[in-house]
């Protein structure tokens, strides 16, 4: 198994060699990181080439990164069946860079960059209808972002008044606890927080 | 003279009992032929990857049963084994036969489920209420097992959550002996039915190539004569042991996925009796006691137990820095998890891969040129369980 990533692996970084940046094998696992620009030659490349047929796309997972200068990471992910291999591209670029679409080369891409764009805001050139697609109707900002709050920002509840769904402020009862792990003996963070305020009302 | 037509737009869904969940599929329809579908999905959408984000790698499993909530310890197998990856934990064989186990009876959940529904999309009632009775006896299987009927919750990184009773297993037997005549029954109304083929044979054709270029994987991909099986071509767990066939289909029609799934509901009985007769003994989850909670017995006497409990359930345990792509093949496809860790007690990115999203967004490539009446057929060929594809 590790034998044949191997393999490919070389054939990549030599047929490839100015447009790879950085590839490894860990966890049984082939990652190739190439620049932004250059996704579509190296998918084409996958897709076309004899030894590596890597013929299906299985999804494209977007990270985020918000304390990094280039914020946001798209994860490939591809299928050989005659390899019986897969293999992981990496691109990594600023929030600004929209990415070009791969939706000629596999049409699958379609919803699964509709879904990128929908969680991360990430724009694609020449996709044919950038939409979102599993949020509600009308729904505004990009729930996967790091900074996004996991209680969102509305709630919806049916109004008898209205005899309508209305759509509200998030109220919670109680805060979300978030604890933190690196120093469980001084509570949870938002405790800190408090404290911190009141130290510095003092301080003032 | 040139007659103008008009194009008629339609709302299917999303409340539709053929959608098979909140699907709201907008067709544009010329006559009865359907020119375009476009599928809006998300209307189940729970933010599960965000909530993942937010909790503890225990936490996060029962996350998993939410997804395709028919063959639910399917989906949790994918997450065990993502985290046993990056942790390079062993599991006993003991609790790998479980979880196979397990996983074929789930798998069998699906495509009753799937089947008896499929009939039903195409006006056959009586399939559904012969294969619900047999659904009822194995999500009782489900519930001696972990608790709960659906929402099992059961497997665990390094393991299963407890050892199985020994009735439980002979029980589990007594099903497997009696259940392909199940089977035979409802083949019996469907295979050779005529309206059932009218309604089937040559409706929504996939080829192989199309198959790869829509990313469809499980029985869509086999359905269209593609071998391929995840559970054979990368054996997790202890697949690699097991005797079993890969059913394949010929035409990638309807009918053709019908078959392969009634087969492979045959082909998991099998293995479920190779696995009730090789059952070793032994422990069912990791003896690593930073990973695996120790038993109750222990609390009562150890100091040391005492504390790695408080510890595993407030804290959790770490996973080294790293990311990690696992599949399972389940009854629907290649269900995957792509995670990432940065180190820490919580996964710091999980990228669900559900086979029903790939699947649902060839519903306007599969549709088009088709009858009004062969949506429902077509969307209950696809497998599509909304838990799954919204998540």
């Amino acid at each position: 198994m590790v034998e044949n990533l191997k393999k490919i692996e070389k054939i990549i970084n030599s047929e490839l060699a100015s447009k790879v940046q950085n590839s490894f094998i860990i966890n049984e696992e082939l990652s190739v990181e190439i620049d932004v620009n250059d996704l579509i030659e190296v998918v084409q490349f996958l897709k076309s080439n004899d030894k590596c047929k890597f013929r299906q796309l299985i999804d494209i997972a977007g990270v985020d990164y918000p304390e990094k200068e280039e914020r946001f990471q798209l994860v490939y992910l591809f299928l050989s069946h005659e390899n019986n291999i897969r293999i992981k591209i990496i691109i990594k670029f600023q929030s600004t860079h929209s990415i070009n679409s791969l939706t000629k080369i596999f049409p699958s891409a379609n919803w699964m960059e509709r879904e990128v764009f929908d969680m991360y805001g990430v724009k694609f050139k020449n996709h044919p209808d950038l939409r979102r697609i599993l949020t509600d109707y009308g729904f505004k900002g990009h729930p996967l972002r790091k900074d996004f709050p996991l209680t969102g920002f509305n709630e919806v509840r049916y109004s008898e008044k209205e005899k309508k769904v209305v759509y509200e402020p998030v109220k919670l009862e109680q805060n979300y606890r978030n604890f933190d792990f690196e120093s469980p003996w001084e509570g949870t963070n938002y405790i800190k927080e408090i404290k911190n305020l009141e130290k510095d009302g003092k301080k003032n | 003279m040139v007659k103008k037509t008009k194009s008629l737009n339609l709302n299917f869904g999303p409340q539709h009992p053929a959608a098979h969940g909140v699907l709201r599929l907008i067709l544009e329809l010329d006559g009865e032929v359907v020119e375009k579908a476009d599928p809006h999905i998300g209307l189940l959408h729970r933010g599960t990857e965000k909530l993942i984000e937010q909790k503890t790698y225990t936490q996060a499993l029962p996350y998993f049963d939410r997804l395709d909530y028919v063959a639910p310890m399917n989906q949790e197998h994918a997450f065990a084994l993502a985290a046993e990856k990056l942790l390079n934990i062993e599991v006993p064989i003991r609790a790998k036969y479980i979880r196979v186990i397990f996983c074929e009876i789930g798998r069998i959940l699906s495509h009753i489920l799937n089947v008896t529904t499929q009939a039903l999309d195409v006006g056959a009632l009586t399939p559904s209420l012969w294969g619900f009775e047999e659904r009822e006896t194995l999500m009782t299987f489900y519930e001696r097992a972990s608790g709960s009927r659906l929402h099992a919750n059961y497997f665990r990184t390094g393991g299963v959550h407890q050892d199985i009773p020994v009735k439980l297993i002979e029980d589990i037997e007594k099903f497997c002996r009696s259940f392909p005549k199940i089977i035979d029954d409802l083949e019996g109304l469907l295979t050779d039915n005529r309206i059932f083929k009218q309604r089937n044979v040559e409706i929504g054709i996939v080829s192989k190539q199309e198959a790869l270029d829509h990313s469809f994987s499980g029985v869509m991909l086999r359905g269209s004569g593609i071998p391929w099986d995840l559970r054979r071509s990368q054996p997790y767990e202890i697949y690699k042991d097991l005797d079993f066939k890969i059913p394949v289909g010929k035409n990638g029609d309807c009918y053709d996925r019908y078959l392969c799934r009634i087969e492979e509901m045959r082909e998991s009985v099998k293995i479920i009796l190779q696995c009730i007769e090789r059952l070793p003994k032994g422990p069912i989850k990791s003896i690593d006691g930073k990973i695996s909670p120790p038993n109750r017995d222990d609390l009562k006497q150890s100091m040391e137990a005492l504390i790695h409990h408080f510890k595993l359930f407030t804290e959790g345990y770490r996973v080294p820095k790293g990311d990690v792509y696992t599949a399972v093949e389940a009854p629907k496809g290649e269900f995957g998890v792509y995670l990432i860790s940065d180190g820490s007690n919580k996964p710091y990115r999980c990228k669900i891969r559900a086979p029903g999203f790939s699947h649902l967004q060839a519903m306007d490539y599969l549709i088009r040129g088709h009858m009004l009446a062969d949506v429902p057929a077509v969307l209950g060929s696809l497998d599509i369980v909304f838990g799954e594809v919204d998540r």
